[in-house]
């Protein structure tokens, strides 16, 4: 006896609501948590305590970055060596670092010359890092051409 | 003369194919990017930017990150201080390392300053740290576009 199956050629069904409700959550979920972040770098300091060892300056070219600001804490002049003033300009710092480096990268970044920066206790955080991006690098076009790699902090002037 | 409808009486049903693969190449999307870290977040602490930020080519080694807000409070993970009273928290940070067969010079302080911060604010912290051992610093900035 032939048994005949009642299915016939109809096609398997899947319910696909929860599926769908569960994905739409999920999606939901990671349009809502997503947050665009800028990319974020690091300038990095090596900085021993004064007298506990760090490689002493052997390029004999000390730089010392003098930046002064005003009662609002903006810039108001950068000297170098306390001779040269660069007003706020930072392309001229650049150019002086330049024509001092050579415009050649130190061989690691141990080595090169050093840069002291002294600022003023009220300067805002972000000239400090206008200041450290003009004399460590350039950047031409994708690439990133370093000039100091050495950076060291002056002791803060406290206001009194 | 009666006119019989061709189709049966189910319902009528669309073709999901093509959006649930659209919607799950979204939630792929999004599970990529997702970041859950909230250690290098701090919405109270806008970084300053600067042309040369790129980031680390390796993670740094054992790193501490504090962020430095335009107030000069400090925050390190779920703790709230300031530069005068950072001192014991560092100090747990150094057993920590010290657990770990490291000295303090071999981690990495990660200052996530505000733009707006003292700069005076930045040095006095990192006095703090060098008092305590530390000996390297990465001062943290935002990538500025061309």
């Amino acid at each position: 006896m032939k048994f005949e199956s009642k299915r016939g050629n109809e096609k398997a069904e899947l319910q696909l609501t929860s599926m769908i409700d569960v994905i739409f959550l999920l999606l939901i979920f990671f349009v809502m948590t997503f947050k665009i972040a800028a990319q974020e770098g690091d300038f990095s300091v090596k900085m021993p305590l004064q007298g506990s060892g760090g490689t002493p300056d052997t390029t004999k070219i000390p730089i010392k970055l003098r930046l002064r600001a005003n009662a609002d804490g903006e810039l108001t002049d950068i000297v170098v060596n306390d001779s040269l003033s660069y007003g706020n300009d930072w392309a001229k710092l650049r150019g002086y670092i330049l024509e001092l480096t050579g415009g050649d990268a130190p061989p690691s970044p141990e080595d090169g010359p050093e840069v002291e920066i002294d600022l003023d206790y009220n300067l805002r955080y972000e000239h400090v890092i206008r200041a450290i991006t003009a004399v460590t690098g350039q950047r031409q076009g994708d690439e990133i051409k370093r000039l100091v790699e050495r950076i060291k902090f002056a002791p803060p002037r406290k206001p009194q | 003369m009666k006119i019989r409808k061709s189709y049966d009486s189910k319902m009528a049903e669309g073709d999901l194919t093509a959006m649930i693969d659209m919607v799950f190449q979204l939630i792929i999307f999004f599970m990529v990017l997702i970041n859950f870290s909230q250690d290098d977040q701090n919405d109270k602490v806008k970084l300053p930017s600067s042309e040369l930020a790129k980031p680390p080519e390796a993670p740094l080694t054992f790193p501490i990150v504090l962020h430095l807000d335009r107030t000069s409070v400090i925050y390190i993970g779920t703790n709230v201080v300031t530069v005068d009273s950072i001192a014991p928290l560092l100090r747990t940070e150094i057993d920590l390392l010290k657990s770990r067969n490291q000295k303090p010079s071999d981690a990495n302080i990660v200052i996530r300053g505000d733009f707006g911060t003292p700069g005076g604010v930045v040095q006095d912290l990192i006095k703090k740290c060098q008092d305590l051992g530390f000996e390297k610093f990465a001062l943290r900035v935002r990538e500025e576009l061309p």
